[in-house]
């Protein structure tokens, strides 16, 4: 059984007279001990998906979906303080910047234990020692000085592990990462990916990683949703997806990529930019961008129907081209 | 032959820093005696990680401050002896453009305007002529006549991006100092981003000191490169011969923590531990020493120059011995 189940989730905002939708028809399933990958450019509803999930846009948006179930419990219907006890728990989420997720008025070592008492009722000595066992787990050199630091006197990385011992404090069996290795540099986003992975298989968690960097999901997903303006463009296993992808939108944002152009003068790429809360066009959403773009397009939504690999949403999928 | 138009030998730059009431100032030597030759047309990468001194460069590089120590040849014009009259014409031939668009922009200056704004000041020509010379600009770089009138926040990041090279671009400098200029973009725009900087060069035989943290980007723009660490470059050779074979473990480190879409391009993972060490208090000796692999009691003594080897320079007392 999978352990999240999506089905045509739509958040939207602003009023009824002008709403706008930032994610629409999205379907994701997560499986136990399963890396899966969110990627999409800014603006593409990755972000805010997650945030109804977790239920922190009450007041704010409006969550509506076919099905939104963790671990067979509905999360649409489930009350305050039975989220409280899953989020937190058994879903935790680490951030893209550990400077500002921190609290800069307490210690390290506090906001570890804050997680430890509330969930697990921990006091005393053990609270203590599962708290430093916990700085151990995420690799921080001299863990017993460092619980009494404060989050200034951390670097990004080491306050980016100190987020990853805080979500994992109560074990849980899902991880949402949200461009956890955006704001490092190259070398300790390495580490920090390695910890994840390392993590992720030691406890079989399922890891839900969120970004824009395609290169850092193409090496640890197992599969990978590509999203466009909201909606899920395209969907499939790694490293299929990269290395045959069927939805021109895909196709675009890899070749664009100057990894994808070595030796070119020039970068391809995609005109134009995603379009924002007034000019989203009628038919497809990437139509006015798309290269292959058909009448048909212009005019209709295409819905997202699977293949031999994944699933895509497009009228005329690339499949030809992968052959030639 | 391209001519030289600028040229650095060891360009230091160190600040004092206050460490408290009645406590001894400590120096950060943010940049320790960096060399290098750019000639007209070509672009020269400078990589590194946060705090490597980077940017501290670009700042000495485009006369925004003076170097503690070395020589800058500007033009044939070595800017320590250089009357304020000359620095005036100088500062006009080097231009730069930063990482956050929106920052850089004045948010209360129309777009016509403000790339107005270094013709006013360095030009004697009338505000036809220049507004002639703003719309030919903004055309090049890809901006509709329309947005002449508009403001910054009316803009998207990638535009606003376009907005800040065109007035770099106004006063057809010899030079152009970029630093992280498509950090803050989606890969999409920064393709198209970075497809300008290639047309513009080719234009205008403009010189680029590009300096970034993402060496796929790198790979695609430089035609040399500098690695950096700690303010001091580490590897300094054309894009080809590094890219081929990094000969300084910090730049083996660097390349393999990069990601890549596909298995084939990866490289052997080469672990490196710990943390870019403080610039207030560097370690003796290479200042990677604490972080490489290979280091010996030699390291942590001698700080090794930078001397010739396969084809480029390298600072490393063992770049034989572990390349062998």
């Amino acid at each position: 059984m999978s352990l999240l189940q999506i089905k045509n989730l739509s958040v939207e905002f602003g009023n009824a007279a002008n709403p706008f939708r930032a994610v629409e028809g999205l379907d994701l399933t997560v499986n136990q001990g399963e890396i899966v990958g969110i990627v999409g450019e800014s603006g593409s509803g990755k972000s805010v998906t997650m945030m109804a999930m977790m239920g922190l846009l009450e007041g704010q948006g409006r969550i509506v979906a076919d099905q939104l179930e963790f671990d067979g419990k509905n999360l649409l219907t489930i009350s305050a303080r039975e989220r409280r006890k899953i989020v937190g728990k058994d879903i935790a989420m680490i951030f893209q910047d550990p400077m500002t997720s921190l609290n800069p008025s307490y210690t390290v070592g506090y906001q570890i234990m804050e997680v430890l008492k509330v969930h697990q009722g921990l006091r005393g000595a053990e609270l203590k020692a599962r708290a430093l066992e916990l700085m151990e787990l995420v690799e921080i050199p001299a863990p017993k000085s460092r619980l009494e630091a404060y989050p200034h006197q951390l670097s990004g990385g080491m306050s980016q592990r100190v987020m990853i011992a805080v979500a994992l404090a109560c074990n849980p069996k899902l991880l949402i990462a949200d461009e956890p290795t955006t704001a490092l540099d190259v070398t300790i986003q390495a580490q920090i990916m390695d910890l994840l992975v390392n993590l992720q298989k030691e406890r079989n968690m399922a890891l839900l990683m969120i970004t824009h960097d395609l290169a850092v999901i193409a090496e640890v997903a197992h599969r990978v949703a590509v999203m466009y303006a909201g909606q899920v463009a395209e969907e499939g296993v790694v490293p299929q997806l990269f290395r045959r992808p069927v939805h021109p939108y895909t196709q675009a944002l890899l070749s664009s990529i100057p990894e994808h152009s070595k030796g070119a003068h020039r970068l391809s790429t995609l005109p134009g930019i995603v379009p924002g809360q007034y000019d989203r066009p009628k038919g497809c959403l990437l139509s006015p961008r798309c290269p292959h773009v058909q009448p048909r397009c212009r005019d209709e939504r295409p819905a997202i129907t699977p293949h031999q690999h994944g699933a895509v949403r497009c009228f005329y999928p690339l499949f030809d081209k992968e052959a030639s | 032959m391209s001519h030289t138009v600028m040229q650095a030998r060891d360009l230091t730059r160190h600040y004092e820093v206050s460490q408290g009431f009645l406590k001894p100032k400590a120096m950060v030597k943010a940049l320790n005696g960096v060399s290098f030759e750019l000639k007209a047309g070509k672009t020269l990468a400078v990589v590194g990680e946060s705090g490597c001194g980077k940017s501290t460069l670009a700042r000495q590089l485009t006369l925004i401050e003076a170097p503690t120590a070395g020589s800058l040849v500007l033009e044939g014009v070595d800017i320590a002896k250089a009357s304020k009259a000359e620095l005036k014409a100088l500062r006009s031939k080097v231009q730069m453009v930063f990482q956050n668009p929106y920052a850089s922009l004045n948010p209360r200056q129309k777009i016509g305007d403000q790339l107005g704004e270094p013709l006013l000041i360095n030009t004697n020509l009338s505000a036809k002529e220049r507004e002639e010379k703003v719309r030919a600009m903004m055309k090049r770089v890809g901006l509709r006549p329309e947005h002449y009138y508009r403001y910054p926040h009316m803009f998207s990041g990638g535009q606003r991006q376009r907005i800040a090279i065109a007035r770099a671009m106004m006063l057809q400098p010899q030079i152009v100092v970029a630093d992280e200029p498509t950090s803050a973009l989606d890969v999409s725009i920064q393709a198209q981003v970075l497809n300008l900087f290639m047309d513009l060069q080719d234009e205008f035989n403009t010189a680029y000191v590009f300096i970034s943290h993402n060496l796929a980007v790198v790979e695609h723009v430089a035609d040399d490169l500098m690695v950096m660490y700690l303010g001091r470059a580490v590897e300094v050779g054309t894009k080809e011969v590094i890219y081929d074979k990094p000969l300084h473990p910090y730049t083996q480190a660097l390349l393999s923590a990069t990601p890549s879409i596909h298995e084939e391009d990866r490289r052997v993972k080469i672990k490196i531990q710990g943390e870019l060490p403080s610039p207030l208090n560097p370690p003796t000796g290479c200042a990677f020493h604490k972080r490489c692999p290979y280091a010996s009691a030699q390291c942590s003594q001698d700080v090794p120059q930078l001397r010739t080897l396969l084809g480029r320079e390298v600072a490393c007392h063992h770049a034989e011995t572990i390349n062998a």
